[in-house]
Formats: structure tokens, C-alpha cells, sequence
């Protein structure tokens, strides 16, 4: 066996890496639009996709082979470059910032210390939220390229409302930061291990950050919803009042594109929430060594599919919000009760410390 | 690293100068973002990957998304072949570029001479210590700029609303 320096061994590996979390996000992502559908029906009293292989579970592939032959229309008006811009960087905005959420421990190999992560930021949550506000820009421009009325309303509330939530999603998440005192994602995540001692009754939890930051994560949660644009928050897509929204000029493959985009974003915030508040890929762990590799990362994808399905019973359960609503909701309610959970950590810590 | 500098250097140049050339004014704006994340990948190689990811979220992610908005709500169409070049920019344009670029030059002659060795003091650039430096050593200019920026709002807020 040939034997590899440090460097040509980081660059396999990161590859290797790249190459398998994408693989098996995509697949993901696939078999999430089936999980909706399919839980949407049995909310509704269908039966959802049932004819495409056993219980349906061949759908995501036939979509996806009818959006890629599918005839791609494209307005005569549109613009020509950001037009086909726009949904990749939509595609790019969502992918990147899986590359620094921390997903298992981390194992040996041949003598080399492999983490369950791409790369481990030591500024890590600030990288999700940079990529997370660069985002707005594939709904704004996608709006604005296809040079028609209903996009433009569209892109416009889209971008008024993520930029609007996004302050509320980092106010949610401050708490935790002062609790933790860094911003890498694996040095939370290794914070909350344990279970809380000295709690009497309460003793038997696990030390997540939710049991001290229960509003902040509500506030988390609730803006998340509304930035990944998703029931009861999808106004840019309000069916009703501007037929799809922003991607209304997109067709075939480009539109599957921001479809993709929007599921990759779910996850994200899904996983930023699971390693914030719900300890990550912490868990029981035992047997044996490649056991005690796996059940991590078994854990955390367990509490990520908690949250996903939470998500799709949401959609199944809400109704849409009315525009003006949105915007008091989050300025007038989530802003305040964010500054205000934030004063009251602050507090506290200061007289724990004093 | 040393690659991926000048990869990023000349990315931000490039992007630079299709800002100034480009005829219409998304596309100018989005070069700009170009401009600012490329500025932002050199800020994480010299290491202050938080004053990387702030330029990224704040000029990036929240002013150039403004501009952006402004720009389509306005419609601002392609702008024709110098439809509007004032004289007033034609004379006196160069020579200011000119003398931009002399002093810029001479500056930098000054600072590193041929050696070229640009060595940065070793700044501990972490959060943490950034936060320390903006709440201790300089919370009174951090205020005066926060009750500054506060002011602006309420401009803003003043001149939009016809009646309060």
C-alpha cells in the first residue's frame, strides 16, 4: 500500500468527504420529498405516491428523471445571465454550509485522525449565517432575471421576509453562544455532553443547551421556519396571490434546482438546531469500537429526521400567514422576545458568575 | 495558500473593474459582491476569519442586498454608450486617479521598499479577543458610533413617514 504525507492525505480524504456527504444529502433530499408527500397524505386521508415501486418509494427518481427531460423555458424577456445565475447560486448557498456542520465523532484509520466533518471552523456557526444571508440573493435576483410581475412580488417578499427573520435567528441563537463561549459547532456540541447533575429529579436529562435556552430556541425554530420560506412563512409562494413566486418562469431542471435548494436548507437549519440545542450527535454510546463510531452519527441524523418531520406536520397542520401579519410577527414579537432572552441570559450569567 | 491568494487577489481586481465598466447596474452590483467575498476568502487567509465572515454578513449578505433591491425596484435599465459622461469627470477624473495611485504608490514604497516582505504583526484575531478590544479599550467610540447609527435610523424613519 502506498503511503501518503499529511497534505495528499487531507486533500483525499476532504475529497472523499465532499464527495460522500453530497451523495448521501442528495439521496436525502430525494427521499424527503417522498417523506412529505407521504406524510401530507396520510394527514389528509390519502394514501399519497403509491404506484412508482413499493409504497411509492421510486417516486423521487421518476421525478427527477421528468425534470431532467423535461423542455427547459425560458422567458424571451429574462435576463440572460442572471436568469441561469440564479438558481445555481441558489444550489450553492445551500450546499456550502454543510461543509462545516459536524455530524460524529471522529475515528481512526491507518494512523489518521478522521473527524465526522469537512472542516472544522473555528468561526463555524458565523459561516452558516454568512452563506445563509448570501442566499437571499438567489430569491431576489431569480425575481427580478425573469422580467415578469409575479416573480418580481415574489422575489421582493422573499427577500424582505429572510432578511427580516434572519435577525431573529441570530438573536435566538446568541443565548447559546454566551453560554458556550465559542462559535465552533463540535466545541458546543462536546459542551453539552453528559447528563445534568445535581438536578434532583431532573438529573436523569441530558446537558442540552434546550433546558437553558428554551426560548432561544423557539425563537430559532420559528425564524427558521420562516428563512427556509416554509409553511406557515411560504408567502413568496403564496399559490393564491403570485402562482409560485420567484421560481414561477423557472421550468425543468432549473426549477428542480431551487426545489433541491429549499429541502438543502431545511436540513441545514435542522442540523444547526439539533448541534445547538438538542446535543448533537451526543447519545448513549457502546460495543464495540466501529459501534461507537456509528450510533453517533446514527443519533444525530435520528434528532435531524425529528425535526424534518416536524416540519412537514407543520405544513400539514397550519395555515398560510397573511403578509402584513409576517412582518408585525417578526419585528414586533420575535425581535423583542430575542433582545429580551438575550438580557435575561446576560443577567444570569452575570450573578452565576458574581 | 500563497495560490489561492493571488487566485482571490486577482478575482477581486477583476471583479473590481467590471463594477466600474459594466453598463447595467445589477450587473455592477453583483460584481461588487464578487468584490467583497473575494476580500473576504484573503481576510481568512491572513487569519481574521471573523472579520471575514462580518464583511461577508454584514456588507455582503445585508448592504449589497439593499442596493441590489433598490436597483431592481428602480427598473435602472442598460445604460447607453456614454449616454451621460460628464465633462466635469473627463477633466478632472484622471488627474485625481493619478494622484490616487502616486500616493498609493508612494506609501507603499515607503512601507516595505523593494523587499516586498509584507509581515504582519502577529494580532490574536479570534472573536473573543475582538470582542474584548471593541467592549473594553474602545466602548466609548463603539457607543458613539452605535447612538450614531441609531440617529440615522431615525432619520430614515423621519423622511419615509409623511406623518408620524
Amino acid at each position: 500500500m502506498a503511503t501518503f504525507s499529511d497534505t495528499e492525505f487531507f486533500l483525499i480524504e476532504t475529497v472523499i468527504k465532499i464527495a460522500l456527504i453530497m451523495f448521501i444529502l442528495l439521496t436525502a433530499i430525494a427521499y424527503l420529498t417522498w417523506l412529505e408527500r407521504k406524510v401530507i397524505a396520510h394527514i389528509q386521508s390519502r394514501w399519497g405516491p403509491y404506484l412508482v415501486g413499493p409504497h411509492g418509494l421510486l417516486q423521487p427518481l421518476a421525478d427527477g428523471l421528468k425534470f431532467m427531460f423535461k423542455e427547459d423555458i425560458a422567458p424571451l424577456e429574462a435576463d440572460p445571465v442572471v436568469y441561469w445565475l440564479a438558481p445555481f447560486l441558489a444550489f450553492l448557498m445551500a450546499f456550502l454550509s454543510i461543509a462545516v456542520i459536524p455530524f460524529g465523532e471522529s475515528f481512526t484509520l491507518a494512523g489518521h485522525v478522521i473527524q465526522l466533518q469537512i472542516t472544522d471552523l473555528n468561526v463555524g456557526l458565523l459561516f452558516v449565517f454568512a452563506v445563509t444571508s448570501l442566499g437571499v440573493y438567489s430569491v431576489a435576483l431569480a425575481g427580478w432575471s425573469s422580467n415578469s410581475k409575479y416573480p418580481l412580488l415574489g422575489g421582493l417578499r422573499s427577500s424582505a421576509q429572510m432578511i427580516s427573520y434572519e435577525v431573529s435567528l441570530s438573536l435566538g441563537v446568541i443565548g447559546v453562544l454566551m453560554i458556550a463561549g465559542t462559535l465552533s459547532l463540535r466545541e458546543i456540541v462536546n459542551q453539552q455532553a453528559g447528563l445534568w447533575a445535581h438536578a434532583g429529579l431532573f438529573s436523569v436529562l441530558p446537558r442540552w443547551n434546550l433546558f437553558l435556552q428554551p426560548l432561544g430556541f423557539l425563537i430559532y425554530f420559528t425564524a427558521a421556519i420562516a428563512e427556509t420560506n416554509r409553511i406557515p412563512f411560504d408567502l413568496p409562494e403564496g399559490e393564491t396571490e403570485l402562482v409560485a413566486g420567484f421560481h414561477t418562469e423557472y421550468s425543468s431542471f432549473k426549477f428542480a434546482i431551487f426545489f433541491m435548494s429549499e429541502y438543502a436548507n431545511m436540513v441545514t437549519v435542522s442540523a444547526i438546531a439539533t448541534l445547538l440545542f438538542f446535543g448533537g450527535w451526543l447519545g448513549p454510546s457502546f460495543g464495540p469500537y466501529w459501534l461507537r463510531v456509528i450510533l453517533p452519527v446514527l443519533w444525530f441524523c435520528l434528532k435531524l429526521f425529528c425535526f424534518l418531520f416536524f416540519y412537514i406536520w407543520v405544513r400539514g397542520t397550519l395555515p398560510r400567514f397573511r403578509y402584513d401579519q409576517l412582518m408585525a410577527f417578526g419585528w414586533k414579537f420575535l425581535l423583542p422576545l430575542g433582545l429580551l432572552n438575550i438580557l435575561v441570559t446576560s443577567f444570569v450569567m452575570a450573578w452565576l458568575h458574581s | 495558500m500563497e495560490i489561492l491568494f493571488y487566485i482571490f487577489g486577482v478575482v477581486a481586481i477583476v471583479a473590481a473593474l467590471s463594477v466600474v465598466f459594466q453598463r447595467t447596474p445589477v450587473y455592477s452590483a453583483l460584481s461588487l459582491i464578487v468584490v467583497l467575498a473575494a476580500l473576504a476568502v484573503i481576510y481568512l487567509l491572513l487569519g481574521a476569519p471573523f472579520i471575514a465572515m462580518v464583511q461577508v454578513i454584514v456588507y455582503a449578505g445585508a448592504i449589497m442586498v439593499l442596493f441590489v433591491l433598490v436597483i431592481m425596484l428602480l427598473n435602472a435599465g442598460h445604460e447607453g454608450p456614454s449616454a451621460h459622461r460628464a465633462k466635469f469627470a473627463r477633466w478632472v477624473g484622471p488627474p485625481l486617479l493619478l494622484a490616487f495611485l502616486v500616493e498609493f504608490g508612494v506609501i507603499v514604497w515607503k512601507q516595505y521598499g523593494l523587499t516586498g516582505a509584507a509581515s504582519a504583526p502577529a494580532l490574536d484575531a479570534s472573536p473573543a479577543a475582538i470582542g474584548r478590544l471593541l467592549f473594553k479599550s474602545y466602548i466609548l467610540p463603539f457607543e458613539v458610533t452605535s447612538i450614531l447609527i441609531l440617529v440615522a435610523v431615525l432619520g430614515a424613519v423621519v423622511l419615509a413617514k409623511k406623518q408620524l
